[in-house]
């Protein structure tokens, strides 16, 4: 399979990182080498094979379920490009 | 007093020993890396130098080893991946999205290294997001390896600056292995996903362990592919390696794929030797174009282990060859999923937009660099809707059969096996991958499996090439046994004989 200039684009958007016209063909080349690489596993049969889940086997560890964190606002929106009172600012997403 | 050289090239163990016997303090020590680090700049292995918090940490464990408190690393300066969120000291991945993000929490390694008396000497650069094989892929610059081809022009100028073609150190943890080669640490941390522990290890002439997922907690740690990402230490010994895993791994409530076992002491398994073991060599390791030399080096490095007592047996580890294109469906699709949160609102870079949309599509397009780029998109796309099952799921299918071929080897009573760590030594910088992706890709053709597996794997130096340049062996263990991997890792170092690593020409 190969992909084309149009579901570069559409791949993009999905990915929310904005592409320039000259960066397109580019990124078709590159993504439709790798494409072809990952190809080859066409070759072997897989039926009844189960797909994995987990590289260990282990049983999920489970908690309490309690408030055992938090309080701390502050610290949570210091790395934040923009903040008020304690809240992330984005632009107005709701009219 | 001991000249400032010799502080820097004692091994871990060494160090530790001398600071017990008061031979040095752990601030001499600090002092000689801090000092070390100032004049190799050019090789570009620190992305932040933190000297005043090294010299902190160095008094208070001078302070403990005079009240005969020291923890198993008291006093040992370390240089630490910036793949590890250290608390208040800025964490990039060596991304230009996260250029200014400043942790307000420690991971669990890091956590661990400094409960054990570690020393910070900084952070290390390394490939963006822990994506690459060379560390060109870094938003901070390549890292320049100490190692030169024999007769090579590469030189510090006048200016300090490099002059010349120089090699890469190997990625993604690049500056880890540079600073470990050229003395600017006794240790490093590092990570690896499909080779970016054992490829760069393999490349500087240094040891890297890759232990089985879930010995090492991988909280607090910038996550690439959560599936195949383990932590790791790079030190210049097996013996290091061990004392320095010891104290990076342990059980973690916060990390659920972090195990609950107890961690051995490791170190007590360096000198157990091989006698009686089972060395498999797997004949699909074999590959088309395979150097002389490589195959050369694998040869002697089953001799060696047969010499020192251990049974070399032929394997088959048939899947072999799905490991690397696999590892690109799911590697990329983790990805694609842990990098959804750079989204300029939470941290990071931010570019404004009309919209919400915008503002993301726009912060994600600045902050990443194209290697990262193309591995969201490789992802997003063999994630999508109608192309999950001929992708995605496949890869996973592929993965239970790679896993499956190891563990029919290991139920014939294989210990271990054996193979080489890289298909080549280090290449020069833009040398590789260029034109089509998949050519650096091919450098973790040997240590991929191993992640896929979730199985320990260590890279141990085993020899120069005839330019000159180290060559390292790999050996892959069973599930949780890290220890044999320690004792037959310290056979080949015996055997070999220590790498003489490079002289500071760069300072």
């Amino acid at each position: 399979m190969s992909v084309d200039e149009k579901t570069v684009r559409r791949i993009a958007h999905l990915a929310r990182i904005a592409v320039t016209d000259e960066e397109v063909p580019h990124l078709q080349g590159e993504i439709n080498a790798i494409l072809s690489f990952v190809e080859q596993l066409n070759e072997v049969n897989v039926e009844g094979i189960e797909p994995m889940t987990s590289v260990t086997p282990m049983v999920m560890k489970k908690r309490q379920d309690g408030v055992t964190d938090g309080g701390y606002p502050e610290k949570i929106v210091q790395n934040a490009p923009a903040t008020e009172d304690n809240f992330f600012l984005v632009p107005k997403v709701v009219e | 007093m001991i000249p400032v050289t010799e502080l820097t090239h004692l091994t871990i163990a060494e160090a530790r020993d001398g600071l017990k016997a008061k031979t040095f303090s752990a601030t001499e020590l600090t002092q000689a890396h801090v000092d070390a680090i100032a004049k190799a700049r050019a090789l570009n292995a620190y992305v932040l130098e933190t000297p005043e918090k090294a010299l902190a940490m160095a008094k208070a464990s001078d302070e403990k080893i005079a009240k005969g408190e020291a923890g198993a690393l008291e006093g040992i300066p370390l240089g630490i991946k910036d793949l590890f969120c250290t608390e208040g000291v800025v964490s990039t991945a060596g991304s230009k999205i996260l250029g200014n993000f400043n942790p307000p929490y420690e991971s669990t390694v890091t956590r661990n290294l400094w409960n054990d008396g570690a020393v910070m000497l900084g952070k290390l650069n390394m490939d963006e997001f822990a994506m690459g094989s060379s560390n060109e892929t870094s938003a901070f610059g390549p890292v320049v390896s100490p190692w030169r081809r024999e007769g090579s022009n590469v030189s510090a100028g006048a200016s300090g600056a490099i002059e010349g073609t120089h090699l890469v150190p190997g990625g993604s943890s690049g500056g880890s292995a540079a600073a470990v080669a050229a003395h600017l640490c006794l240790g490093a941390t590092a990570t690896d996903t499909g080779g970016s522990i054992r490829q760069p290890a393999a490349f500087t002439g240094t040891v890297g362990i890759k232990p089985t997922y879930g010995r090492v907690s991988r909280w607090g740690t910038v996550a690439f592919a959560s599936s195949l990402d383990q932590a790791g230490p790079i030190t210049r010994s097996v013996r290091d390696s061990a004392i320095m895993l010891r104290s990076m791994a342990s059980p973690d409530p916060k990390d659920t794929t972090c195990v609950d076992l107890p961690v051995p002491d490791f170190e007590a398994a360096v000198s157990r030797g091989v006698k009686g073991l089972k060395i498999g060599i797997p004949k699909e390791y074999r590959i088309d174009g395979m150097s002389p030399e490589i195959e050369q080096l694998w040869h002697q490095g089953a001799e060696w282990l047969r010499a020192a007592g251990a049974e070399i047996v032929e394997v088959s580890l048939p899947h072999t060859k799905y490991a690397l294109p696999a590892y690109y469906i799911v590697a990329p699709a983790e990805a694609s999923s842990n990098l959804a949160r750079y989204d300029g609102v939470r941290y990071g870079l931010r570019e404004n937009g009309r919209d919400i949309a915008d503002l993301y599509e726009k912060s994600r397009a600045a902050g990443f660099g194209r290697e990262v780029k193309r591995r969201i998109m490789i992802g997003t796309y063999v994630l999508s809707a109608g192309y999950y099952d001929a992708y995605y799921v496949r890869a996973q299918k592929l993965r239970t059969l790679i896993k499956r071929d190891f563990e029919e080897v290991y139920a014939q009573g294989v210990h271990a096996i054996l193979t080489p760590a890289t298909p080549s030594a280090a290449f020069g910088i833009g040398e590789k991958g260029s034109g089509d992706p998949v050519e650096m890709y091919l450098n973790d053709i040997f240590t991929v499996t191993v992640n896929m597996a979730g199985l320990p794997g260590i890279a141990v130096p085993a020899g120069l090439d005839a330019q000159g340049l180290p060559l390292g062996l790999q050996l892959i263990g069973r599930a949780f046994d890290e220890e044999t991997l320690f004792a037959a890792g310290q056979v080949i170092e015996d055997s070999a004989g220590r790498i003489r690593l490079p002289q500071a020409w760069w300072a």
